[in-house]
């Protein structure tokens, strides 16, 4: 294959069939595989979340058992958090990287393939291990939480092997999707693309991409060790053979925390493409914007045991941790100072990629609100482990992560499909997730302040209220990316033609090449490099 | 020997990154079954680990076909450079988080078993346990072995670590040798290498066997032997690789593949080579010594 391959590597058509998917080399294929890989999981870990919701309705027990239940919970963190944002955080940095900087694919491109069809298997070897407690010897369903932590993950059946696996395969695709985007950014730049002309989405993914590979291996190895305390005898976080059970709270959050501005900085980047776009406005103080996301990176390593206040640590340790989770505030603070001073007196219009970026602000401030609010010791002790902490993060990563990437895509769906979606749909959609969204959550912030503890099946029956409008909203939610499913399909099939740059702001700020190209852009774009002025 | 092209070579479809997909998962889902005591559970595993010899041999052959025809220009080489950079950037944070186990093991859990500080539970939980180390008692011994003596660092270890001192000073050799167009000393110097490795990966072995059948010392040991096997033991599969990848170089290096300025392989096998020998020095130190 590779001898005759070099001499017809110009050439400009797809290559036919199923193939062309299975063996894609092609950045925009496997951008668009990772983004419908995406999309199924959403509509995957959104039933596991509206069983979930169904079952909370009302108090008592009515159609899980309690190991079902929380074996639901956990795959819904994982699926969501591994198979629903990360991938189509990583789509779009197939899609829209390469286009941004002049480059003819993404650096490395049959890792790039890898990377994406380790995916399906880690989603397969989820669905194995949820469905390994009812085979002979299988043992108990996974009810830890997506933390995993150890006693309780020791105890469990097989079916926790299996989930080791499928993290430590996510893992390795993660790794390897990182190492490919940061080669790339690095080393393919067009020439004359230097680093303070890069679009602030490229920028977002170069600094996401640095967190994968120093955080992920940290995962692996953690999830190694309980492994090997599951099965060979060693003592890593047994306190009985001198080891410690908070010790992989310690690598989990090491892991984990990291891991937030993972799923949260691709949407900054997006944010940070949009949101000049449609203000019609160069984007304000582009370069501090830049290092402060630095800043975020940076401090967001070293944060992680905020999430473990309540296991004795020392004070020392707590207040140390409790004064970087507030520095926290001080970068993110400035990515909202600059958007919102972005938007100011310019010309803005509302189409519905702008519509979710005012809307992300809002919400995702008042997330950044109760994390301040989580961040503070002794307060936590009041908070940790209730419907508050529920509430506090699905505000964060819904706005913060979800509706950056649904930004993202009906930004980009015109170049991607070189059709343009049916706005009027698209802004019923918007009001129709945010509201929903906003009916869900809310109410959580009421139920976990009284006290309702998160992660059980049951609870007392004077949380009954919140609980039922949390569940009506999240039917609404979960609804409305039916919509969402047609939106896309629609926009697929056809519509009004998209122009190379269908937006008439889009060339305001720091675009990249990507509108330079046609909508959508040949198979193969930019084989011989560009120059950026 | 790159015919320096203007395009950037972007290969044709491949069937190995799915070939790659399908072979991980098939030897974790082997693994477990095999972890749970299913019978069928070794052979799929033989089955991961044939198609993952199949893929790299098939993967890795394309690549150095591809190179060898010229298809790659500078920045096709960069791109593998870089990619290898971060590859082991990744691989120091893997290791990074077991040294981090330990000192967080010494420093904060086990002073804490014994009863120090103001968070101390050895009273009420294990009466009597103190903490030393290396540790040659568990706070509670039921359902763990104690190892009768610890590992210390004279002996195999001291060798050890002269050994794979060497290797890396063999292997700069060769380098000295491909930048010379010296194909003699190249190979000399990868063979000799590749020796050290081998009298490592032995002497490791014997080390081990002496410690499961006279020290106790095993990964049932409590937290000495969990970490101890857990830092050595992905040392040791390190070593492994990086010497399977060396023959492979060596194999290259008969055929010529190397030219004084088109020799990546052999960099990035030496860049792994060189942090497998630094991972060893910090064992050295925080493992047997300290």
């Amino acid at each position: 294959m590779s001898t005759e391959a070099i001499h017809d590597d110009h050439h400009d058509h797809a290559p036919s069939g199923i193939g062309r998917w299975l063996f894609s080399t092609n950045h925009k294929d496997i951008g668009t595989m990772y983004l419908i890989f995406s999309l199924a999981m959403l509509f995957l870990g959104g039933a596991s979340a509206m069983l979930l919701r169904a079952e909370l309705f009302t108090p008592g027990l009515q159609l899980l058992d309690p190991d079902t239940y929380n074996n639901l919970l956990t795959n819904h963190a994982l699926l969501m958090v591994f198979g629903v944002v990360m991938p189509a955080a990583a789509g779009m940095a197939n899609w829209m990287i390469p286009l941004m900087i002049g480059a003819p694919d993404m650096a490395l491109p049959r890792l790039n393939n890898l990377s994406f069809w380790l995916l399906p298997f880690a989603a397969i070897m989820l669905m194995i291990s949820m469905a390994a407690p009812y085979f002979p010897g299988g043992g108990t369903p996974i009810n830890t939480g997506w933390t995993l932590y150890p006693p309780l993950s020791i105890q469990v059946g097989m079916g926790m092997d299996f989930a080791i696996f499928t993290l430590h395969i996510l893992g390795i695709s993660s790794i390897l999707a990182a190492i490919n985007i940061v080669t790339t950014i690095v080393n393919m730049r067009a020439p004359g693309m230097t680093w303070f002309k890069l679009p602030l989405f490229v920028w977002a993914w170069m600094l996401t991409g640095l967190l994968l590979i120093m955080i992920m291996p940290v995962l692996a190895g953690g999830v190694t060790m309980l492994l090997f305390d599951r099965h060979f005898g060693t003592a890593f976080f047994d306190a009985a053979g001198g080891g410690d059970p908070v010790l992989f709270q310690h690598l989990f959050w090491f892991f984990g925390h990291p891991e937030v501005y993972v799923l949260l900085l691709p949407s900054i980047g997006v944010l940070g493409m949009v949101v000049p776009t449609f203000s019609r406005k160069p984007l304000f103080a582009y370069k501090p914007l830049v290092y402060s996301m630095m800043m975020l990176t940076a401090l967001g390593m070293v944060v992680w045991a905020h999430h473990q206040y309540t296991v004795g640590m020392s004070q020392a340790v707590t207040t140390y941790f409790m004064i970087g989770t507030i520095l926290i505030s001080i970068p993110v603070g400035y990515m909202l100072f600059s958007f919102i001073f972005t938007m100011w007196r310019g010309a803005m219009t509302f189409e519905t990629p702008m519509l979710f970026a005012v809307a992300i602000i809002l919400m995702f401030s008042f997330a950044g609100v109760t994390g301040v609010m989580l961040a503070v010791v002794p307060a936590d002790l009041q908070y940790h482990d209730t419907y508050f902490v529920v509430a506090h993060f699905h505000y964060a990563l819904i706005p913060g992560a979800l509706f950056g990437l649904y930004a993202g895509v009906f930004y980009w769906l015109p170049k991607w499909t070189g059709h343009m979606y049916d706005e009027r749909l698209g802004k019923i959609f918007f009001w129709w997730t945010t509201i929903s969204f906003n009916l869900t959550f809310f109410v959580q912030h009421f139920s976990g302040l009284a006290g309702m503890p998160r992660r059980i099946i049951d609870y007392s029956p004077v949380f009954a209220e919140f609980n039922m409008i949390s569940s009506i909203g999240a039917f609404a939610f979960g609804l409305s990316h039916l919509l969402f499913l047609w939106i896309i399909i629609k926009t697929i099939r056809g519509g009004d033609k998209a122009a190379d740059k269908p937006w008439d702001g889009a060339q305001v700020g720091t675009p990249g090449l990507e509108w330079t190209l046609p909508s959508p852009p040949p198979f193969h774009s930019f084989s011989t490099p560009p120059l950026v002025k | 020997m790159t015919t320096s092209t203007d395009h950037y070579y972007v290969p044709e479809p491949s069937r190995w990154p799915l070939i790659g997909a399908a072979s991980v998962f098939t030897f974790l889902f082997g693994t477990v079954l095999w972890m749970n005591a299913w019978g069928a559970g070794p052979w799929i595993m033989l089955v991961g680990l044939g198609l993952l010899a199949y893929l790299f041999r098939g993967w890795f052959g394309d690549v150095i076909s591809e190179n060898l025809s010229g298809s790659y220009n500078g920045q096709v080489d960069q791109s593998f450079r870089q990619g290898m950079f971060w590859f082991i950037t990744s691989e120091v944070f893997f290791f990074i988080t077991f040294f981090g186990c330990l000192y967080y093991l010494r420093n904060i859990t086990l002073p804490y078993l014994g009863g120090e500080g103001y968070l101390g539970t050895s009273n009420i939980l294990w009466e009597g346990f103190t903490y030393s180390w290396p540790p040659l008692q568990v706070p509670d011994a039921s359902n763990y072995t104690v190892a009768k003596e610890a590992m210390g660092p004279a002996g195999l270890p001291l060798w050890n670590t002269i050994i794979l001192l060497s290797s890396g000073g063999t292997l700069t050799w060769a380098h000295w040798g491909l930048k010379k167009d010296n194909n003699r000393q190249l190979v000399l110097g990868l063979a000799a290498t590749i020796a050290l490795g081998v009298v490592f990966f032995i002497l490791q072995a014997y080390e081990y066997g002496h410690a499961y059948a006279e020290m106790d010392l095993t990964l049932n040991s409590g937290i000495y032997g969990s970490t101890f096997y857990m830092l050595t033991g992905f040392h040791g599969f390190h070593v492994t690789v990086g010497t399977i990848m060396l023959m492979v170089i060596l194999a290259r290096a008969m055929k010529r593949h190397f030219s004084e300025h088109n020799h990546f392989a052999f960099e990035a096998v030496a860049w792994y080579w060189h942090f497998v020998d630094v991972v060893w020095i910090a064992l050295y130190i925080f493992v047997y010594w300290l």
